[in-house]
């Protein structure tokens, strides 16, 4: 079974390889080998899920060594996996919900030209991913990081015709790399710490290791996490991503990429265990964040980028909840997976919208939808229905443990945290009800393109319909399936460990409470955009709902304090390099030019001199030796 | 120690019967590269004197490179005999060492002779004079440069071929000289590969007037220094009462106390022995072109034929620092206190001059004349460790050294105008534009002297380095470091000159040569590539062969 392990990566690494090399004689099959490597990748790893279920739960990890990759004296770095019952959730999420996003693509891609290197990216990216979630030392980890932002990148800027495009991926990409040097330097300390990376001596040896350093790694950790998985203060690449073809910003901008942070602070629990001030940054961070991407969702007209202030929101609480130590992993892993199939629901709602609207974003130009678009409707509302946590529906139990498990944090923290994880239920249920609202009911609003044409909205084709079917009905029951019997936390526990917070109020508070904040949030929504006919020019709108149609100031942010100050920095440095760095070297170079001029005239091309030039250098050898002698 | 036991019981039977002169004990089977080598040379007269003139160029090429790879063969043989390690033991009655140091050194100096010869038999360079194929040998050596009779025999298309049993001679004495076991086998060795290189460097077949005149520089320096050697090597007798290392190294280590009445007033007197080894030194110094002692260098390069300028930089180097670290390592080891100090100065006075005056020079071949002063200040630095590593590393850095060396020299010879060999600087101007392929050979070499990684000369100057660092010469490092800098400003300007500048209207051209310097030149790259990039094997070879029997 073990030998399978490397299988997940070789598949999907292979179809990138024969798609990105093979050439146009591959363009019209290529797809459809894309799309199949996935679907090999997936049925190994429900093998290999099979055959874990068939062992108990200490014995349910598997271990395999590929080959050493660096030895280097007491460096050493090896290519291996380690498949638990962590890494297997994240391998049939990435695999399954890549293989239907690779059958949709089939479909939304049709008319591009360049479709056969998409799915060489895709496959691309799947590789670097399963990686990511199967390697055993974090070196191995940093190379599947480093393969999903390249990915990322490569499929943000896919349509590189389009300047925005183009942009937005070297902005994904430039603050990524932030992120990514937090990585690295995380690794760079735990070697240093504990003389390896790979997680089991590092996660066993944890505790022996002194605070000050662990809340170091802990922070640089927190560090990457926040640059892949888009959180306070790396966030401002994920709403340009967008830019992407829409299975893309399913795929990796909401389903899969961007939980690796998730994944990482999971996966490190037992650093983070022993280092409470990184715990605090990393609950402080999922909180803000989580109220950050809910108030940008609030107030974005384009479809995706409200879709993506959401992702970020939702990621919030899952980083939130990993960072509540043993009593939220289990629950920020189960809000992981089903967050995986509600959100690349809606994203492909949003994606089969704008296929039947000519690529239009705008929701003002929306309305009514829902006739024309059954399929799309059902599928989508039931995502909507998830998200906002409708009872019995995924959503709902994924976010109420992590909404009951930050109040069990206890103290006044936990009155914070859980005070934010409600408030920002209320928010959620606001800005997908608007979104729902916008696009799919009241009256038509669209109008005709730049160039005339009147979109004549329509059904999508099966291929694409079809995932989206299967990703709603894992919306609509994969809570219920994972909360009955607590299996997942059955499932995950042996890995993640898990303990029972002692939480202030009571479940069913918990529970009555997020109904309500669940109501408040419809109706305010229903009230502003379902009551009356929905505006098609933006109204000016509040101070705050400015802020938040500019993300809250983020870039504004960035541009003032990063790139402005950096600037600076760079004249300063510039000015040093140019009077004392260039000024010494010169200076030198200088001196060394007139030195050997001078030296040169010795070379006079006379014998005699030379021989007198012996003569004195022997003279002065033997006097330094006898000199020696005699100190 | 058996043989040890034979020396011994021969002398004491030489001592005991005045009337018996035994007849020398010589392990013909372990000196035959040089052998081989001294054989060939002989045969090479008897072809000058005996073969008719037009059939005696192949017949000498010939001779000289079965010669050379004979004597290579041999020993190999002989390192696979095991003769480099476990049978490593002291010939031919004391004189002759033979072990890893002794047979890896003349390895690399059959190796690059054997490279050399192709150089030296080039005959396509030159446009034919007269109709007649010549290489960069004169016509006729004995002639006075522009009299009738050069003209004469240049018409006839004479050409020098003695150069090959000459640089056989030369090869025999390089290969005895870093296995000289005793002193006066030292001076010999040195005296019978000197004395070729002299007349070689007269033989240049244009500039006539330059080359002789640096053969005469050559010479008279040469015999100067090799003064001093001779009187050093008096002194030591007169210290130790014998001219064997071991002897020597015994007096030095005070395990002797048997004195020899001759020599009772002055045995064990440490002013002999100091000025008398540092006169030694001087020699061998002045050999591997150490500052101050460097001066005949650039003149001699240039004035040279460029073949037996890159044959003369390339093997004399490896002979010479053999027979350095052999004195300092078997001889002189006991007095590390005394020369240390001494050889620090030298080091670090060789680095600097080296890579300081080079920075002005305006001709390709003194450029790498100071360069070579340069690297000669490198390698010292790693003999002056006197560490096992220390001596694997000097070995390693010789053998990538002189095969870099023998490829730039090589390209020289290439680079042509109206008068010969364009050596001016600024004649190479735009280089890379014209020819790239010469451009970019050449840049790999330069890039290799200066020590860029990837190249031979990084291995090598990291293995010195690190060598002296570890033997704790630390200064030393940071100064070769310093030193490496300037180098690599003339080595990198070279290289800015061949690719980035504007081709002069009348530059030279570059003549297409035959197989064989094409063979020297890609021996030069791949050498300096695979010693670049997977130094490992050589370094463990170099290793293997890092210990002196004593």
């Amino acid at each position: 079974m073990e030998n399978l392990i490397g299988l997940l990566v070789a598949a999907p690494l292979l179809g990138a390889a024969v798609l990105l090399c093979g050439g146009k004689r591959l363009d019209r099959v290529g797809h459809w080998l894309g799309t199949l490597l996935a679907a090999a990748s997936f049925v190994i790893g429900a093998v290999l899920f099979a055959d874990m279920l068939g062992r108990s739960g200490e014995h349910r990890a598997l271990h395999t060594h590929l080959f050493s990759w660096v030895p280097v004296g007491g460096f050493r770095a090896d290519v291996a996996f380690q498949l638990d019952q962590l890494s297997m959730t994240f391998v049939l999420l990435i695999t399954g919900v890549g293989t239907l996003i690779h059958l949709y693509s089939v479909g939304y891609m049709e008319h591009d030209e360049r479709r056969r290197r998409f799915f060489g990216y895709l496959n691309l990216f799947l590789a670097a991913m399963v990686l990511l979630v199967i390697a055993d030392n974090y070196l191995l980890l940093y190379v599947g990081w480093e393969g999903v932002g390249l990915a990322s990148y490569l499929l943000i800027g896919f349509w590189q015709h389009k300047p925005s495009a183009a942009t937005a991926a070297k902005k994904a990409f430039i603050v990524n790399r932030v992120g990514d040097m937090g990585l690295s330097i995380a690794i760079m300390l735990m070697f240093t710490t504990f003389g390896t990376f790979a997680f089991g001596p590092v996660l066993s040896s944890a505790g022996d290791a002194g605070e000050g350093k662990l809340t170091a790694i802990g922070l640089m950790l927190l560090l990457a996490a926040c640059g892949k998985s888009a959180q306070v203060p790396l966030q401002s690449w994920l709403g340009d991503a967008m830019e992407g073809p829409t299975p893309v910003s399913a795929l990796i901008h909401a389903a899969t990429m961007v939980t690796a942070g998730v994944y990482l602070i999971t996966r490190s629990g037992a650093i983070f265990n022993a280092a409470p001030d990184a715990q605090t940054a990393v609950v402080t961070v999922g909180a803000v964040t989580l109220l950050f991407g809910a108030i940008v969702g609030c107030a974005k007209d384009d479809i995706k980028k409200a879709l993506a202030g959401s992702t970020m929101s939702q990621i919030g609480y899952m980083i939130l909840a990993a960072g509540l130590g043993p009593i939220g992993y289990v629950f920020a892993i189960m809000h992981l997976v089903t967050h995986g199939f509600f959100k690349a629901g809606l994203f492909l709602g949003a994606g089969s919208v704008m296929h039947g609207m000519n690529d239009e974003v705008d929701m003002r130009k929306y309305g009514g939808l829902r006739k024309y678009m059954p399929v799309t409707f059902v599928t989508f509302g039931l995502g909507y229905l998830a998200i906002i946590g409708f009872p019995g529906l995924s959503g709902f139990f994924s976010k109420d443990k992590i909404i009951e498990a930050a109040f069990a944090k206890g103290g006044t923290e936990g009155w914070i945290l859980g005070g934010a994880a409600l408030l920002g239920a209320a928010i959620t249920a606001y800005y997908m009800t608007r979104v729902m609202l916008m696009t799919f009911f009241g009256e038509k609003r669209w109008v005709p393109d730049a160039d005339g044409n009147e979109p004549h909205p329509h059904e999508s084709p099966k291929t694409m319909t079809i995932p989206m079917i299967i990703l709603a009905l894992g919306s609509l029951g994969a809570g219920a399936v994972f909360s009955i019997n607590d299996t997942f936390l059955k499932w995950l526990e042996p890995v993640t460990g898990h303990a029972e917070g002692h939480s202030p109020v009571s479940a069913l508070t918990v529970t009555i409470a997020t109904m309500a904040v669940l109501v408040i949030g419809v109706a305010i929504a229903w009230s502003q955009y379902g009551r009356r006919p929905v505006p098609a020019v933006a109204p000016r709108g509040s101070l705050l709902t400015r802020a938040a149609r500019r993300d809250l100031l983020q870039d504004d942010f960035n541009h003032v304090v990063l790139v402005r100050g950096g600037e600076q920095l760079t004249r300063g440095l510039v000015q040093i390099d140019h009077t004392l760095v260039d000024g010494a070297v010169n200076g030198t170079a200088t001196a060394v030019g007139g030195l050997s001029g001078r030296l040169r005239r010795f070379q006079n091309g006379y014998a005699r001199s030379y021989a007198v030039s012996m003569f004195g250098g022997a003279a002065v050898l033997i006097a330094a030796t006898l000199l020696m002698r005699a100190v | 120690m058996t043989d040890v036991a034979t020396v011994h019981s021969l002398w004491t039977m030489a001592a005991g019967a005045e009337d018996k002169i035994p007849a020398p004990h010589i392990e013909y089977g372990q000196l035959s590269p040089t052998l081989i080598v001294l054989a060939a040379a002989v045969l090479g007269v008897l072809v000058e004197a005996f073969l008719p003139r037009r059939s005696r160029y192949y017949a000498q090429l010939m001779l000289t490179v079965v010669g050379l790879a004979a004597a290579f063969a041999a020993v190999i043989g002989l390192a696979a005999g095991g003769y480099g390690t476990e049978k490593a033991h002291i010939a031919a009655m004391g004189a002759i060492a033979v072990d890893g140091p002794a047979l890896f050194l003349q390895g690399t100096i059959l190796l690059v002779s054997l490279v050399a010869v192709f150089t030296f038999a080039e005959r396509r360079l030159d446009p034919a004079a007269h109709g007649n194929r010549v290489d960069s040998f004169a016509a006729q050596a004995a002639s006075v440069p522009g009299s009738e009779s050069e003209r004469a025999a240049v018409k006839a298309g004479f050409t020098t071929t003695e150069v090959f049993p000459i640089v056989l001679f030369a090869v025999a004495g390089m290969l005895v000289f870093p296995a000289a076991n005793d002193l006066l086998t030292l001076f010999i060795a040195l005296e019978v590969f000197s004395l070729p290189l002299y007349v070689l460097c007269a033989l240049a077949r244009r500039q006539r007037l330059l080359s002789q005149e640096a053969a005469v520089k050559y010479f008279l320096l040469g015999a100067f220094s090799s003064a001093f050697l001779l009187f050093g090597i008096a002194l030591l007798y007169g210290y130790a009462g014998t001219v064997t290392y071991a002897g020597i190294a015994d007096v030095v280590d005070g395990t002797v106390k048997t004195v020899d009445p001759a020599l009772a007033g002055t045995m064990g007197n440490d002013a002999l022995l100091l000025i008398g080894g540092a006169m030694v030194l001087m020699g061998l110094l002045f050999k591997v072109g150490a500052v101050p002692f460097h001066m005949w260098t650039p003149d001699v390069y240039q004035g040279a034929p460029t073949p037996v300028t890159g044959f003369m930089a390339a093997a004399t180097k490896v002979a010479g620092f053999g027979a350095l670290l052999r004195l300092l390592y078997v001889v002189l080891p006991g007095l590390r206190w005394d020369w240390r100090p001494v050889m620090w100065g030298v080091a670090i006075v060789t680095m600097l001059i080296g890579a300081i005056v080079a920075v002005t020079q305006t001709d390709v071949k003194r450029l790498l004349a100071y360069s070579s002063i340069a690297h000669a200040g490198f390698i010292l630095a790693g003999v002056i460790a006197v560490t096992p590593d220390g001596v694997s590393s000097v070995l390693f850095y010789l053998a990538a050294y002189s095969f870099v060396t023998l490829g730039a020299f090589a390209v020289v010879t290439l680079v042509r105008d109206a008068g010969g060999e364009a050596t001016a600087l600024a004649k190479w101007a735009g280089l890379g534009r014209r020819s790239p392929l010469v451009a970019a050979v050449f840049a790999v070499f330069l890039l290799a002297f200066a020590g860029i990684p990837l190249t031979s000369g990084f291995a090598g100057k990291f293995a010195v380095f690190k060598a002296a660092a570890e033997g704790g010469a630390g200064a030393l490092v940071v100064v070769g470091v310093l030193s490496s800098a300037i180098a690599a400003f003339f080595y990198i300007r070279v290289i800015v000159l061949m690719f980035f500048s504007e081709p002069t209207p009348e530059g030279p051209t570059v003549a297409v040569p035959s197989a064989l310097t094409s063979t020297a030149i890609a021996a030069g790259v791949v050498v300096t590539i695979a010693l670049g990039v997977a130094p490992q094997y050589f370094l463990d070879l170099a290793g293997q062969a890092g210990t002196f029997i004593r």
